[in-house]
């Protein structure tokens, strides 16, 4: 279960954010934000190493003592972002993995979606329901 | 999945409607050059929302010409259910795409027949590469030319700034 995700645009300024509001989300914020450098990093360093597959995935960016945040870029450089509680039981890979597919599809219809304009903030209620049910149950 | 001649048939519409509109009876370049922007514009907007949704698992591309190739297979194939006859580069930023038989004016006639009629049909075309290479990363300018129907060449240039 996700504590904060973010979807980010090629040109790095938040297309949608959204935190469990439980403490201040200013907190979250700065997370996803300095996560943005090892995101850059990283696909920088996949392009230069001469390796064959490069992943959409990125993984595990940097764990805190709280959180750890994960990576997931698309093809046209909008980024995903993910922090999840430390302290939950340790979430498998390919759970993470799910979540970051279905991210990608929901954001995937947002595009398609005529009403759409790229580089807005994503408004869509149906991506709002989608990342609802990936976020932590706080009452 | 979807006939592929309903896709002809809406964009063959398309066209005579966007024309028929054009309140300016006189026949000039100036109405022509906005009703074929339009074109290009809605080309556009396809092409920004198919590059997104295509190259699904496909891995990140590496360099500009992975993405012209992704261009002249996937997209193609997926738009028109084949692939692009021929992808040529001069290695400094122009490509060259050619169709010896475009779907969308194979219907029309083969030959010189109806040759100042094909831009209007290759507008929506154009628009759909640049959007697809705009979200792709890429900026570029596309344009197309018919030397014989039902032959085109597109012309890709990116616009490095």
């Amino acid at each position: 279960m996700a504590v904060c995700v973010a979807v980010i645009a090629k040109e790095n300024y938040p297309l949608y954010i959204r935190s469990v509001p439980m403490e201040n989300e200013l907190k979250f914020h700065y997370m996803v934000h300095t996560s943005l450098d090892v995101v850059d990093e990283k696909v920088s360093a996949m392009g230069k190493a001469l390796v064959d597959q490069r992943e959409l995935y990125l993984g595990l960016l940097y764990p805190t003592e709280d959180y750890k945040v994960y990576g997931y870029v698309t093809n046209s450089k909008v980024k995903f972002v993910m922090v999840v509680d430390s302290s939950n039981t340790a979430l498998r890979d390919n759970e993470i993995r799910s979540m970051f597919r279905k991210l990608h599809n929901s954001y995937t219809d947002v595009m398609c979606n005529p009403f759409y304009n790229p580089g807005d903030r994503i408004q869509s209620r149906a991506f709002d329901s989608m990342v609802t049910s990936m976020m932590i149950q706080v009452c | 999945m979807a006939d592929a001649v309903l896709f002809e048939f809406l964009h063959t519409e398309m066209v005579a409607e966007l024309w028929a509109q054009d309140p300016d009876p006189d026949p000039g370049p100036g109405g022509q050059k906005m009703s074929l922007s339009v074109l290009e514009g809605m080309g556009f907007r396809v092409g920004q929302a198919m590059a997104e949704r295509l190259p699904r698992e496909t891995l990140a591309f590496r360099e500009e010409l992975d993405v012209l190739k992704f261009l002249c297979k996937d997209l193609w194939v997926a738009v028109f259910q084949k692939q692009m006859d021929s992808l040529r580069t001069n290695h400094q930023g122009t490509y060259v795409l050619q169709d010896n038989s475009f779907p969308l004016l194979i219907r029309m006639s083969s030959g010189l027949q109806y040759l100042e009629e094909a831009p209007k049909f290759l507008a929506f075309t154009c628009g759909i590469l640049r959007g697809a290479l705009s979200t792709l990363g890429i900026k570029s300018l596309v344009t197309a030319s018919v030397a014989a129907l039902p032959a085109c060449k597109f012309q890709v240039v990116i616009q490095r700034c």
